[in-house]
Formats: C-alpha cells, sequence, structure tokens
C-alpha cells in the first residue's frame, strides 16, 4: 500500500531533556522522521521541551513547540492545531507513555487524533509486564517464571514460590529504573519498594534471576502488509544483570549457531505479530543459557530506541526513517535502500565488519555514587568503533570513549589494573564496572585462564579468547623494535586494534616514530565502506571506517572539503547541544558549495547519520585517526580546505595543537589564541592587559603554591584545572585542609592522564570566589574583518558558583541594568578582539554589587548556542560555520542567512535537568561542578511563565497551592523571608525548621508546622515529606565544606518526588512564576511564530 | 605461534596475502571457483553444502569458526568445496553445540584454506569481473601457474562427483507420502523437512531413468539442489521432461534451473551469482516478501520460460526469476532455498504447498 493520502498533519512527540537511559538517540529518530515526513508533504506538527536538539530546528517541522511533555500542553497543542495523526514511537518511552495518557484522559478521541505506528492496545500489551509475559507464554515462547506484585507484601510472596536470587522489573519504565536483584527477603523488600515508586502503573514483576546468561537483542521492522525483518542481531558482552545500555554489546551476534540465530529470529517474528505493532520497529530482548541453548525472552521495545539508533550506524539502515514511511503506508519493498540506490529496503542487511558499543559513565562527578553495574541503567552516552575484527573495533572503541585510555591496557593508566596480582585481578573482575575490561585484560596479561575469566565474569569465551589475543600478539611485539618489524608484523599488530600511542608506550618511543616506522613498511590506514550488503552491491553512500588492509574506498575530493570534528560521547558537560553545533555546521557549508566530512563515534548523533555530511568517517576523535582521514582526503590533491575543531566543544578543541604542528590547517580562531583562552594563567595576563577585572587568584601547580595564594586572597576560594568542561574537578574551598585534600585529589588525577587532572603543564586556578553574585553567560561570534555578533545575553537565575550548565537561566536578562549589558558586551568584544576569535566566543561573567568579573572565556561553541537560537531565531552555529570558513557576518546578512534576534515579546528559561532520581545517595546541591544530564527551555511571554514551563519541562511541576517546607542558610534567611511572604500571599501554608521558622515567624508569617532539627525530639523531616503533606521543598545548604546539613531533607524530596529548591533565587522566581501562572491563561505557542514576532535588540 | 604464509591468486592475476590454514593438498597448490557468500552466520552448513563442489568460498563476514562445528549441522557427509577463503579464523570456538573446533574439520575433510586477507577487497573485484578461476597455496610461482590454467565450473557435469552412488530411503515406512529424490547434491535438511513435511523420502542417483521412477509410483518427485551449470546435466533434464504430468514434481535450486530446461527455458551464468541469506523474494500471489537463503551462480532466463509455465517468485534485487510453476500439471520449483539451513525459515511453507500437491493428485 502507498502512502496514506488521508492524513494531512502528523504530531511527533520527542523525548524531551537527555536524561540517563534517554539521550540524544531520539533525536536521531525524531530528526530523521520529520524530514521524512515532511518530504512526503504531511505537515509536521513537533513537541519537545529540548531546545538542544536538532529536531526542534524551526525548519524541521511546520509547527514547532517547545512545551513541557506533559498532558495539559500537549493537549492544548492539540487542540491548536488539530492533527490527523500522533506517531508516538520515536520519541522514546517518554513519547510512548505521554500517547498513552493522552489516549486514556480521552484527548485524542475527542480531537480524532489517529495513533500511527503503534496501537494503544500494541503499546499496553508491550509495556506492561504482565500483559507482556502472558502474551509471550500464549505464542509458546518462554519467559523467566515470575509473578507480579503491586505491595512489597505481595512481592515478597512471589519470590517465596520462585526462590531467590530475583529480578524486580516494574512495567513502562526506562533505562532499567527501579529494577533490581534481591538476593533475600530484605534486599527485596527495599528494591520492590522503589520498582512500585517507579512504575507509572505501580506494577512489579518479580522474576527468577537469569543472570549470567548470554543477552542478545534483535531490530525487527515490520510493515502494513506483514512483511518482517531483522535489521541487526547484538550480543552483550556483559551477560544478563547488566543493563543492556551499560553492557559493552556487539554486532552482529558472534556466538550463535545459525540454527540458534534462526529459532531467535523466529520468536522475534512471533513476538512482533502477537504484540501486533503494526508498521516501524521494535526492539525484542532475549536470554540464552549458555550451557544448554535455553532461550527465554526478557522484553519488547515497541518503538525506535537506543538500540535501534546502534543497529542503523552498524548497519546502514535506517531505522527512524524507514519506521516514518512504514506509519504512513508505504511497505518495505516500496522504499529504496538509499546505501546501494538499486536495492529494497525490504531485505535484512548483511555486514563485512565487527561493531563493539561501550557505554560512557560519570561516576566520578557523582560523588557517593558507587560505580557498580546492574540492571539499572547508570551511564550517560555511548560510543561505537568499527573494525573488521571485533579486537580492531573493540580497542577503536575504547579509545573512543575519551576515559585517557589508548585502547584495551597498553597504555600509561593500565598501572593502576597491573598493581593487582592475578588473584586479585580475577576477583576485583567478578563485579561488573567501567574499569572490569581493563582487569580483565591484566589479568590475562599475568595469566589467568579463559576458562577462569569466563566462571567470574560470565564473560563469553570467544570475547575472552579475542581479549586474549590482544594480549599475546602486544607480547609478541614488547621485544621488538619499531624498524624491525614486517609489513606483515605491523599489518598484524594493526588487525588487532594496536594505535602507534599504544605501541609507543609499549616499546617508550614516540609515537610519531611508531607512525613513521609502520607506514615506512608499507601498513596504512585503509577506509573500508559500511554499505548495508557486505559489498555485493555497489555503496552510493560514503560512509567509511579505517583499518589496515589491502584496498582503500576513499573517493577523491572534487569540491573543496571541509572537515567537521564531532563532539564523541555524550557526558555531562557535554551533550547534544554540541551535536547540534556540527549539524548545523554540515548543513551550512554544504548549502555554502563545500563538500563535507564529519568525523564522529557517537552513534546515537544526528551527526553521524549518512547523510547528515557528503562524507561520514565512525572514528575516535584521537590525532592518529584524524591525521589518517585528513591524509586520505588529500591523496588526490590539496582539495582539503581545513579542519573545524571549535563547534565540538571540549573534545575536537584538545586536537588543535597537534593537528597544526602535523600540517592539518585548523579553520577558524587559531590554536594559538585558543590556548590564551583556554590556558586560564595567561588569560589571566590578558584580562589584566585589557582592564577587564577577574576574581583575584593565582595559578598553583601544587598544594603549597594553593596554600600561599588562598592566604593572599582569603577563603572561600575557587580551585579550578585548564581545559576543562562541565567543571570537572572543580571545588568551592573554605578552609586550608579542604585545599590541600582537593589539590591532592587533582595531582593524582593528573598522573592517570584523566581530564582535569593536575600537571606542570597543566597547573590549576585559585581565584577568589565571589558569593551571591549573577552569572551571566554571553554567546558571540567574530569574523576575520573583527565585526563582533552578540548571539545572547543570559542571565541565571542560580548565583555564581553553581555550575552555569546546572543553573537555570533566562533570555533577555530579566534583572540585568542596561549599564551592565553594555559594559558585558564591551568587554566580550574587547575579549573577541583581544584573542583575535574567528567564530563563537563564549564568555562567563559574574555581576557583584554591580561590578562585572569575567570568569572564563571559551573560543568555541558554547553549550548554549542551541538554546540561543530557539530563542532569538538567529541560527548562531550556521553563521559560525559559515565565518571560520571565511565568510563575513556582513556578507551573511546580505544572504539572509544571518537575520535579527527575535526577542520582542517573549521570554526563553533554560532549566538543567539533573540526574539525582537514578543515584538517589548523592547530594543534589548544586556546585560548580556541573551535573546535569539535559535540560529544558520554557519560553512564554513572561519571564514567570515561561519559569513555570521551565520547571514543569524539567519535570519538577511547582505546585499551585499547599504547604511549603523551608529549611534556610542564615545567609539565605533574608532573601527566603521574601519568596515565603510571596507564597503566603498566593495561599500556601509553611512548614519550617526550628530556626527558620522563628524568623519567619519574627517576620509575621505563620508557620504551620514547626519541623525539629535532625536528631530532636519532635516533628522529623523525612517523615513529613515521606508522608506526602509537603508539596515544595526550599532548602539552601547551611554551614561550608561538604555540605551534608539539610542534606537528608533533599534526599527525601527527591526520594518521594517533592520539586526541591536549593537556591533562594530559585525560590523568588518560583515565587514569581506560581503567582503569574495563578492568574493567566495558559497557553502554547510554536517557535516559528515567537521568531516572526516583533524583532528587538537583544537584551532589552 | 607457527604461521605459514599462502597467498591467494585468481586467474587474472590478482593476488591476495594471507595465511594457510586447513588442509595441506598433496600437490601444494589448490584451485577452484572463487564465490563470496554474505551470511553472517552458518559458515558449517555452507561448507558442507554440496552445491559448492568445485568452488573455494569466500565468507564476507570476517570472523569464522567462533561457535566450532557439531554433527548436526552438517549438510552432507563430506565436503565437496575446494577451499575456504576468511578474513579471520577463530582459535577458540564457544558454543554448548560445539563438538570440535572448525580449523581441525578443516584439516579432517581436507579443505585447504587461507586466513588473513582483505575478503572484502576480494568480494569487491569478484563483483565486478564476476566468479572466476583461482588457485591458492604457499608457493606463490605454483600458484599463478595454476591460477592461469585453472578451470571454471562452467558446461562441467559436477553432479556425477556428488550425486549418491546407490538409491537409500529416510523417513518412516508408514509416513503419507512417499516421495523419489533426484539427488544433485541433496542437503540434509531438505530431507529433514520432507520428513517434517510427513515424506518417506527414496533418495535416487541423478541418473536414474524416469521409468524406474515412476516404476516406484512414489507420490511426488522432489529434485534436490546441487552444484554447477544445469547445462551440463543433460541425461536428468531429459528424464525429468518425462515426469512431468505423471507426477507431482517439486525442485529447489539447481532442481528448478533443471526443471526450467525441461519446460524448455534456456539458464544463463550471473556475474557472481546469489550466495547469501538475505535475499529478498516477492511472492507474486500473494504480494509477500520472504527473506532467503540462497545458494547459485546460475538462473532460468525469463524470457526463455515458455507459455505454459508461470514465473511465482521474483528476486527484489536483480528481478531473476525465483520460482515457477507449470500450468495444469502439478510441477513447481523455486530458486532459493525454502529448507534454509543455513538461513531464514520465510519459505519453508513451500513444503506444505509439495504435500498439498500430492494430495491433491
Ligand atoms: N530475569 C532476569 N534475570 C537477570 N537479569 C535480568 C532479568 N530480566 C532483566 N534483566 C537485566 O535487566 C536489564 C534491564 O531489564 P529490561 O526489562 O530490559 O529493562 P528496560 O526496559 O529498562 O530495558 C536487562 O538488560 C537485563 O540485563
Ligand atoms: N570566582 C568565582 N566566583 C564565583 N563563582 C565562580 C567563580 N569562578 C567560577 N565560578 C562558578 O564555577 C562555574 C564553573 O566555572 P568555569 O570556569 O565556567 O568552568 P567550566 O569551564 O567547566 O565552565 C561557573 O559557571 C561559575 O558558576
Ligand atoms: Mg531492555
Ligand atoms: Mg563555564
Amino acid at each position: 500500500m502507498p502512502r496514506r493520502d488521508d492524513l494531512h498533519s502528523i504530531l511527533l512527540i520527542g523525548s524531551g531533556p537527555i536524561i540517563i537511559g534517554q539521550a540524544c538517540e531520539f533525536d536521531y529518530s525524531g530528526t530523521q522522521a520529520c524530514r521524512v515526513l515532511r518530504r512526503e508533504g504531511y505537515r509536521v506538527i513537533l513537541v519537545n521541551s529540548n531546545p538542544a536538539t536538532i529536531m526542534t530546528d524551526p525548519e524541521f517541522a511546520d509547527a514547532t513547540y517547545v512545551e513541557p511533555l506533559d498532558v495539559e500542553s500537549v493537549t492544548r497543542v492539540i487542540e491548536r492545531e488539530r492533527p490527523d495523526a500522533l506517531l508516538p514511537t520515536i520519541g522514546g518511552q517518554t513519547a510512548l507513555n505521554l500517547a498513552i495518557s493522552l489516549h486514556d484522559a480521552g484527548v485524542l478521541d475527542r480531537y480524532g487524533v489517529e495513533l500511527i505506528g503503534a496501537s494503544v492496545e500494541a503499546i499496553h500489551t508491550a509495556e506492561d509486564r504482565s500483559r507482556f509475559k502472558a502474551a509471550m507464554e500464549e505464542i509458546g515462547l518462554a519467559v523467566p517464571s515470575s509473578g507480579f506484585a503491586y505491595t512489597v507484601d505481595e512481592a515478597l510472596s512471589v519470590a517465596r514460590s520462585i526462590g531467590y536470587p530475583v529480578v524486580v522489573r516494574p512495567s513502562f519504565i526506562l533505562g532499567g529504573g527501579g529494577t533490581g536483584i534481591a538476593d533475600d527477603e530484605d534486599g527485596l523488600a527495599e528494591i520492590a519498594a522503589h520498582g512500585l515508586a517507579t512504575s507509572p502503573s505501580t506494577e512489579i514483576l518479580v522474576e527468577q534471576s537469569v543472570v549470567g546468561w548470554k543477552e542478545y537483542e534483535l531490530e525487527v521492522m515490520r510493515d502494513t502488509a506483514d512483511n518482517v525483518v531483522i535489521v541487526c542481531s547484538i550480543e552483550n558482552v556483559d551477560p544478563m544483570g547488566v543493563h543492556t545500555g551499560d553492557s559493552i554489546t556487539v554486532a552482529p551476534a558472534q556466538t550463535l549457531t545459525d540454527v540458534e540465530y534462526q529459532r531467535m529470529r523466529d520468536a522475534a517474528f512471533a513476538c512482533i505479530r502477537r504484540i501486533g505493532v503494526d508498521t516501524g520497529g521494535s526492539n525484542i530482548q532475549f536470554a540464552i543459557d549458555p550451557d544448554t541453548g535455553e532461550m527465554v525472552v526478557i522484553e519488547m521495545n515497541p518503538r525506535v530506541s537506543r538500540s535501534s539508533a546502534l543497529a542503523s550506524k552498524a548497519t546502514g539502515f535506517p531505522i527512524a526513517k524507514i519506521a516514518a514511511s512504514l506509519a504512513v503506508g508505504y511497505r518495505l519493498d516500496e522504499i529504496r535502500n538509499d546505501i546501494t540506490g538499486e536495492t529494497p529496503a525490504s531485505f535484512e542487511p548483511t555486514i563485512d565488519y565487527v561493531v563493539t558499543k561501550i557505554p560512557r559513565w560519570a561516576f566520578e562527578k557523582l560523588p557517593g555514587s558507587s560505580p557498580v553495574l546492574g540492571t539499572q541503567m547508570q551511564s550517560v552516552g555511548e560510543v561505537m568503533a568499527i573494525g573488521r575484527t571485533f579486537p580492531e573495533s573493540l580497542q577503536k572503541a575504547l579509545r573512543s570513549l575519551e576515559t585517557g585510555r589508548m585502547g584495551l591496557n597498553c597504555d600509561p593508566a593500565e598501572v593502576v589494573a597491573d598493581r593487582g596480582t592475578v588473584d586479585e585481578l580475577v576477583h576485583a573482575a567478578a563485579t561488573p564496572t567501567p574499569e572490569r575490561i581493563f582487569l580483565v585484560e591484566a589479568a590475562l596479561r599475568k595469566g589467568a585462564s579463559v576458562e577462569r575469566l569466563h566462571d567470574t565474569t560470565g564473560i563469553d569465551p570467544w570475547f575472552l579468547d579475542q581479549m586474549l589475543a590482544i594480549t599475546e600478539g602486544r607480547a609478541e611485539l614488547a621485544d621488538r623494535t619499531p624498524n624491525e618489524l614486517t609489513r606483515t608484523e605491523w599489518r598484524r599488530a594493526a588487525g588487532l586494534g594496536f594505535a602507534d600511542a599504544q605501541l609507543a608506550y609499549l616499546w617508550d618511543v614516540p609515537s610519531e616514530r611508531v607512525r613513521e616506522a609502520r607506514l615506512a613498511a608499507g601498513v596504512s590506514a585503509t577506509f573500508k565502506t559500511v554499505d548495508t550488503c557486505a559489498a555485493e552491491f555497489a555503496a552510493h553512500t560514503p560512509y567509511h571506517y579505517s583499518t589496515h588492509e589491502d584496498e582503500d574506498e576513499v573517493a577523491a575530493v572534487t569540491r573543496d572539503a571541509v572537515v567537521i570534528l564531532g563532539s564523541g560521547p555524550n557526558r555531562i558537560g557535554q551533550g547534544v547541544e554540541f551535536d547540534y553545533c556540527c549539524v548545523h555546521a554540515a548543513f551550512a557549508l554544504s548549502d555554502a558549495g563545500y563538500e563535507t566530512v564529519m568525523v564522529n563515534c557517537n552513534p546515537e548523533t544526528v551527526s553521524t547519520d549518512y547523510d547528515t555530511s557528503d562524507r561520514l568517517f565512525f572514528e575516535p576523535l584521537t590525532i592518529e585517526a584524524v591525521r589518517d582521514i585528513c591524509d586520505a582526503l588529500r591523496r588526490d590533491g590539496p582539495r582539503l580546505a581545513g579542519v573545524i575543531v571549535s563547534l565540538g566543544g571540549q573534545t575536537p578543541l584538545k586536537l588543535a595543537h597537534a593537528l597544526e604542528a602535523v600540517g592539518i590547517p585548523v579553520l577558524g580562531t587559531t590554536p594559538a589564541s585558543i590556548d590564551l583562552a583556554e590556558d586560564r594563567e595567561r588569560f589571566n595576563e590578558l584580562c589584566e592587559a585589557l582592564a577587564i577585572p577577574q576574581p583575584d587568584g593565582g595559578i598553583a601547580a601544587n598544594a603549597d603554591a594553593a596554600a600561599v595564594i588562598a592566604d593572599r586572597i582569603g577563603y572561600p576560594v575557587l580551585v579550578r584545572p585548564s581545559y576543562v568542561l562541565g567543571g570537572r574537578a572543580m571545588q568551592i574551598v573554605y578552609d586550608a585542609e579542604t585545599l590541600a585534600s582537593a589539590m591532592a585529589e587533582l595531582i593524582g588525577e593528573g598522573s592517570l592522564g584523566r581530564e582535569g587532572g593536575l600537571s606542570a603543564e597543566r597547573p590549576a586556578l585559585v581565584d577568589r570566589f565571589l558569593e551571591d553574585a549573577v552569572e551571566v553567560d554571553v554567546d558571540a561570534i567574530r569574523d576575520h574583518t573583527g565585526e563582533v555578533l552578540i548571539g545572547g545575553v543570559m542571565e541565571h537565575i542560580e548565583e555564581a558558583g553553581v555550575h552555569s550548565g546546572d543553573s537555570a537561566c533566562a533570555i533577555p536578562p530579566p534583572t540585568l541594568t542596561p549599564e551592565v549589558i553594555a559594559t558585558i558586551e564591551m568587554h566580550t568584544r574587547a575579549l573577541a578582539e583581544a584573542l583575535s576569535v574567528c567564530g563563537l566566543l563564549n564568555v562567563q561573567y559574574a555581576v557583584k554589587d554591580g561590578s562585572v568579573f569575567v570568569l572564563e572565556a571559551n573560543p568555541r561553541a558554547s553549550r548554549t548556542v542551541p538554546f540561543v537560537s530557539k530563542a532569538t531565531g538567529v541560527p548562531l552555529a550556521k553563521v559560525a560555520a559559515r565565518v571560520i570558513t571565511g565568510a563575513t557576518l556582513a556578507m551573511l546578512r546580505d544572504e539572509g542567512l544571518l537575520v535579527p534576534p527575535a526577542t520582542g515579546g517573549h521570554v526563553a528559561v533554560k532549566e538543567a535537568v539533573l540526574p539525582f532520581n537514578r543515584f538517589p545517595e548523592v547530594d543534589t546541591v548544586l556546585g560548580p561542578e556541573m551535573r546535569s544530564t539535559g535540560e529544558v527551555m520554557g519560553v512564554d511571554r513572561s519571564f514567570g511563565l515561561a519559569f513555570v514551563k521551565s520547571q514543569a519541562a524539567a519535570g519538577n511541576a511547582l505546585p499551585m497551592s499547599g504547604t511549603v517546607f523551608l529549611s534556610l542558610a542564615d545567609r539565605d534567611k533574608p532573601g527566603g523571608l521574601g519568596a515565603a511572604r510571596r507564597l503566603v500571599e498566593l495561599g500556601f501554608a509553611l512548614a519550617a525548621t526550628t530556626g527558620t521558622a522563628a524568623a519567619l515567624e519574627a517576620e509575621g508569617l505563620p508557620v504551620a508546622v514547626i519541623v525539629a532539627k535532625v536528631g530532636e525530639p519532635g516533628i522529623d523531616a523525612v517523615d513529613l515529606i515521606s508522608s506526602g503533606q509537603i508539596d515544595l521543598v526550599i532548602n539552601t545548604p547551611r554551614g561550608h565544606g561538604p555540605r551534608a546539613d539539610g542534606n537528608h531533607i533533599r534526599r527525601a524530596a527527591t526520594r518521594h518526588r517533592v520539586p526541591c529548591i536549593t537556591t533562594v533565587a530559585a525560590a523568588l522566581a518560583a515565587a514569581a512564576g506560581i503567582a503569574e501562572w495563578a492568574t493567566s491563561e495558559p497557553s502554547v505557542r510554536p517557535l516559528q511564530e515567537y521568531h516572526r514576532d516583533g524583532q528587538l535588540p537583544l537584551g532589552v | 605461534m607457527s604461521r605459514t604464509e599462502a597467498v591467494l591468486v585468481l586467474q587474472d592475476g590478482t593476488m591476495f596475502e594471507g595465511e594457510a590454514v586447513g588442509a595441506l593438498v598433496p600437490s601444494g597448490v589448490a584451485t577452484g571457483e572463487v564465490v563470496f557468500n554474505t551470511a553472517l552466520s552458518g559458515y558449517q552448513e555452507i561448507l558442507s553444502d554440496p552445491s559448492y563442489a568445485g568452488q573455494m568460498i569466500a565468507f564476507t563476514y570476517p570472523h569464522i569458526g567462533n561457535y566450532g562445528v557439531n554433527d548436526d549441522d552438517l549438510e552432507s557427509h563430506r565436503l565437496f568445496c575446494r577451499g575456504v577463503i576468511v578474513r579471520d579464523l577463530a582459535r577458540r570456538s564457544s558454543s554448548w553445540r560445539a563438538t570440535g573446533e572448525l580449523p581441525d574439520f578443516l584439516v579432517h575433510h581436507q579443505v585447504p584454506g587461507i586466513t588473513g586477507i582483505d575478503t572484502r577487497r576480494l568480494t569487491r573485484h569478484l563483483r565486478d569481473v564476476g566468479a572466476m578461476p583461482a588457485a591458492m597455496g604457499t608457493d606463490e610461482a605454483a600458484v599463478r601457474a595454476a591460477a592461469r590454467d585453472a578451470a571454471g565450473t562452467d558446461g562441467l557435469d559436477l553432479v556425477a562427483d556428488v550425486t549418491t552412488r546407490e538409491p537409500y530411503t529416510v523417513g518412516d515406512a508408514d509416513a503419507p507420502f512417499s516421495v523419489v529424490a533426484y539427488d544433485f547434491g541433496i542437503k540434509r535438511t531438505i530431507l529433514r523437512r520432507l520428513i517434517g513435511a510427513g515424506c518417506r523420502v527414496e533418495v535416487v542417483p541423478a541418473s536414474t531413468a524416469a521409468a524406474d521412477v515412476l516404476a516406484r509410483n512414489p507420490d511426488g518427485v522432489f529434485l534436490s539442489n546441487g552444484p554447477g551449470d544445469p547445462a551440463a546435466v543433460v541425461g536428468a533434464t531429459a528424464e525429468i521432461g518425462k515426469l512431468l504430468g505423471e507426477v507431482p514434481v517439486f525442485g529447489i535450486c539447481l532442481g528448478h534451473q533443471i526443471l526450467g530446461r525441461a519446460l524448455g527455458a534456456t539458464t544463463t551464468k550471473l556475474r557472481f551469482g546469489h550466495h547469501g541469506a538475505n535475499h529478498p523474494v516477492r511472492h507474486e500471489s500473494t504480494g509477500r516478501i520472504e527473506i532467503t537463503s540462497q545458494n547459485h551462480n546460475y538462473v532460468v532466463q525469463a524470457d526463455t520460460i515458455p507459455g505454459g509455465a508461470d514465473v511465482t517468485h521474483v528476486n527484489l534485487n536483480d528481478g531473476t526469476v525465483e520460482g515457477l510453476r507449470v500450468r495444469g500439471i502439478p510441477a513447481f520449483s523455486v530458486q532459493h532455498h525454502p529448507e534454509a539451513g543455513p538461513g531464514p525459515h520465510d519459505a519453508a511453507y513451500l513444503f506444505a504447498e509439495f504435500t498439498g500437491l500430492m494430495t491433491a493428485t
């Protein structure tokens, strides 16, 4: 059946902010769906609260609503737009669950909106674990024996009948939220309680544990004519018990005989048919007993998923794109495979390489969290690498992670693992952690057998033996020298995935020498193509990966080419925002006639979609890899214009110097200028020279130096390493001993080559910490003629000291005076000039008592670029890309690319989204080290309304009535009282801890409930919050140092999902917002309308 | 670890360097026609498929041998292929089903091999120049010489080498259907499928005369898969012609090509054939897509099929004929492998169609 002509407008729901378990893979799927549906001529209406996404670009939909993803807001969108259909399967679990709620609320029926892709029935059968289990049994597929529970007691009795250990799995969850493995009654009681709280339907499955079984996933596609294909099979290296999202996974499946694979394929077909997913992609997970081959079904996700993004990148088969076409009626055989151009999409991709995915975690940023992997997903991002063999792809993936590792050990950081004895290593490897794989290799190197490691880790012997091959290869190379290696030996080494840097470490010679010897022996990187068909047909999409074999498939460059370096794996501090910038650069530059070349290793992204740029190289962002790519592109002539390093965050910026050193042109701001800005010492000198005030401070490479500075400038001080992002390892220090320990930590990290680590050439800054200062972010663009465009001035809600990435901010600035704004713009221009920036510049300021201090300047795209563009309608990233490649702002104005900002009539508020629900043991107080995983935007006609929307979008919907619990630090009391009074006027009742209560009553504010201090008799804070009598918590931490005090209050709030505000500034904003919301009619409007509106200069 | 360097040289002189694995052929040089197979799993079934007689198999998937070998996944009692070409032969396998390792299996069955070569370059080359005779071994000069005068499979009657010498019967004596199967190189999975469909199968040599088949008065006749050029299997084609209309006939792969020729159609050689487990085929009467397992270099030419027969299945990659049905006469055949082994089970329904046909007549 061809395109459905009975549909005209289709509503897409995005997945909202980046959170653990839902990252930018849904920006990728959403963007693809938008493109396809618009190309098909449908009116596309999009709702997504995440401004950092590419899909929320006004040009990707006819109407783009950046609004909270809740029933109320989306209902308003539906009222306003009256779409014919809703496609709920491309926005992750968020979109799926929201679609169900809209249906249950009768909204879809009321407005005659048809669900396409998956029916309510199908979604329920797949997501509701009890119905799923029944369905599987009905079609004769085994599932682990289990029972359902709606209370903890029921859970315990189910467990009694199955026997421990058991696994708890809530319904309708994502990323294993609320799941866990219990070995006994106590454990189960706790896990079950949490699980019940997590499940939207307070239903949990208590299931027989199959920990240690092999875990597999199949990506399935089905069309309206019931044609079904498997796009990809994925095998987990970490067996059952570690969430697939936290497992190292490999495509295709490696250790299944065809007989077993076909049995799994048949089961997948039966499953998707029984569940009744009408069209599109689904993900089905299986577990197999390694000793008997017994197979059980674990779950099915009736939507595109993280794994389907991986599968798309791993095979070249664009699942989301095709799912969208199928949803509007096309059959698989009516869709072309655009890689071969000649064959249809109704086939099963076959590949001639191995793909390895490795998650990236952020435990180091979440003090208190323990880095043990389990059934709950904890990773914040992932990398993928392609190699011709598993060892090659594994080592490439490990260096793609950017955790200071160059592969499977054989690098300086291996000393940590090597400290252990074989027994210690084998023992430690039994616990799944991010470090486990390195321990396994170390153990193998020290003689542990594959069998022994298989017994302790459950990792399949085949994978272990492949790692052993790397280890043995290393041993063969160890006592050789670069120059004596034969061509065959070089090829074997490279084939095992050894980077020059690893061999340089092994031989203790410079990488450059290894490279020269290798090239001299005639072994250089050769690039192969991802083509869905193992070369059976010619490929028309240049999607490449490197290896070291005979033939190179890179076609000659015919137009001036620009290489855009991506941002690598998502991590806290560097996420989808930077992918947004790289993708926009690709679009702008190909419009300008360049050939665009993307280099990145993050499978979740739009940048690694093969049709985003003219060529895609799926490679680690290391100097070696980038150099090989540039060499390949330059082989047939000097058509390579250069490399852009300033749009992918800190990752490519770090390569600027090395690239220049090996003669690869770096476009835009020169590496020298980058250094000047990044090296905090030299930057200070620059500011002095420019007479731009900075917090008093100094540079210290060791603890003593730091102490000296601190004594001079006085406490509190802020300790900041250079060349970091997201405030890595940054600390506010209030006294000498804390300072000493802080410096000690940094020095430790440095010796491991970790990010933020301290070393002689990378010293730390010790600055006077400005208390209660207003922080301001500015994004600007300077062109080579010296014209500077101020893209946006953002006023932070939280005070300086809360990382810019973690604090809310607003455009235009709500409280800054015109004078202050003028000063800020002046300083920004001066800095842009002094750094002779060519492209983007982000400057952060702290404003204290009217005077402006500069905190730092980043001569690169910042986290806020997409937010500014959504708020003002100015495509900063595109403009920057053009400026970097030589265009002037004047030219771009004439072209119409650079439009005046639209800030009249609306305010945009960005709010950060933090992962605390995943890490209940972590303190929620915000500080200078960034911990948010994502962001949302609220936009409306006033600051108050926009702020309320931003809170709702971030999942902390503010109450409109009820009881507010205040517990304020002394210094916060004056400000806090203001907020309290406002709330009382709005009819809220107050609860407060004794001290705060006294202050409130002194001001004549009634306190309904007085809460006793910790340990003292009386009403306990935690009980009060748990009892559900509190609707909002305002708790600003008391005291200094490890801000433990009040921690129990904040934790209780997180656990019971009570919105919790930790700064006075945010409390005031909330009070203002609630006041306005109460008195005005909520409304929704698309970005396209805001941008069309009155165009006033920024900051008015 | 001891490694012996080896080379693979195609007739056009293209050379690939790797390491010798598997058996050492007496002459030191192995020759055969190189074809590539794109299946991701099922190497043991592929290696033991008699249809590969005279050919050297290049696997496009780099890791081969991961799950070892076992007795159940053998498609015939011995290996007829002339060599194995891989990127990486597993050092150690892992599977609860495994009873041995692939390298030993190759030695045991006297199949030579080469590992560590750029199989993707080989595949891209064959894609352009077509399946080609080649030689492999450790002595480059000898290999080059052998490659120059190595023979292809065109016009060769390889069936004679692989067919059973004596008739034999499988399946229950009291099975509902009795079937005579022409053995042109039959795969065990096909026999398992026929038995599963309720057939007792007497497997007879390719040279068996139609009269002898009819004398057994079977409910149906099955024409098996097999190696090489159907045009070279002259005798059998004539005999099959005599069976049409007398008894229900079902053919697979070479059996399909022979049925086509018996009907008067001609067969031609594809550039590099279809060898894999992911080929989309449209079932014309239903419009349904089947993902099929394939292994053939020759096809029945659509425009030569006489009026009396219809094309029932079409390959969606290149439009070639995948299935035939004779009008008014109970005879049909498919080019792909509904029995899979290895490959998807999407087309398994065809065995039921065969029994259906036998019940009807
Ligand atoms: N019965 C079980 N025994 C052991 N581990 C399990 C079991 N069920 C699930 N798991 C583990 O928990 C992880 C998360 O479970 P899953 O149902 O897939 O949650 P999600 O819906 O978040 O993917 C799985 O990836 C698997 O590793
Ligand atoms: N001197 C200071 N006084 C108060 N707060 C500061 C000071 N310096 C930095 N900060 C706070 O620390 C945060 C992180 O510092 P910054 O230099 O921006 O690190 P990053 O480079 O990771 O963004 C800033 O966003 C700001 O809130
Ligand atoms: Mg799962
Ligand atoms: Mg900053």
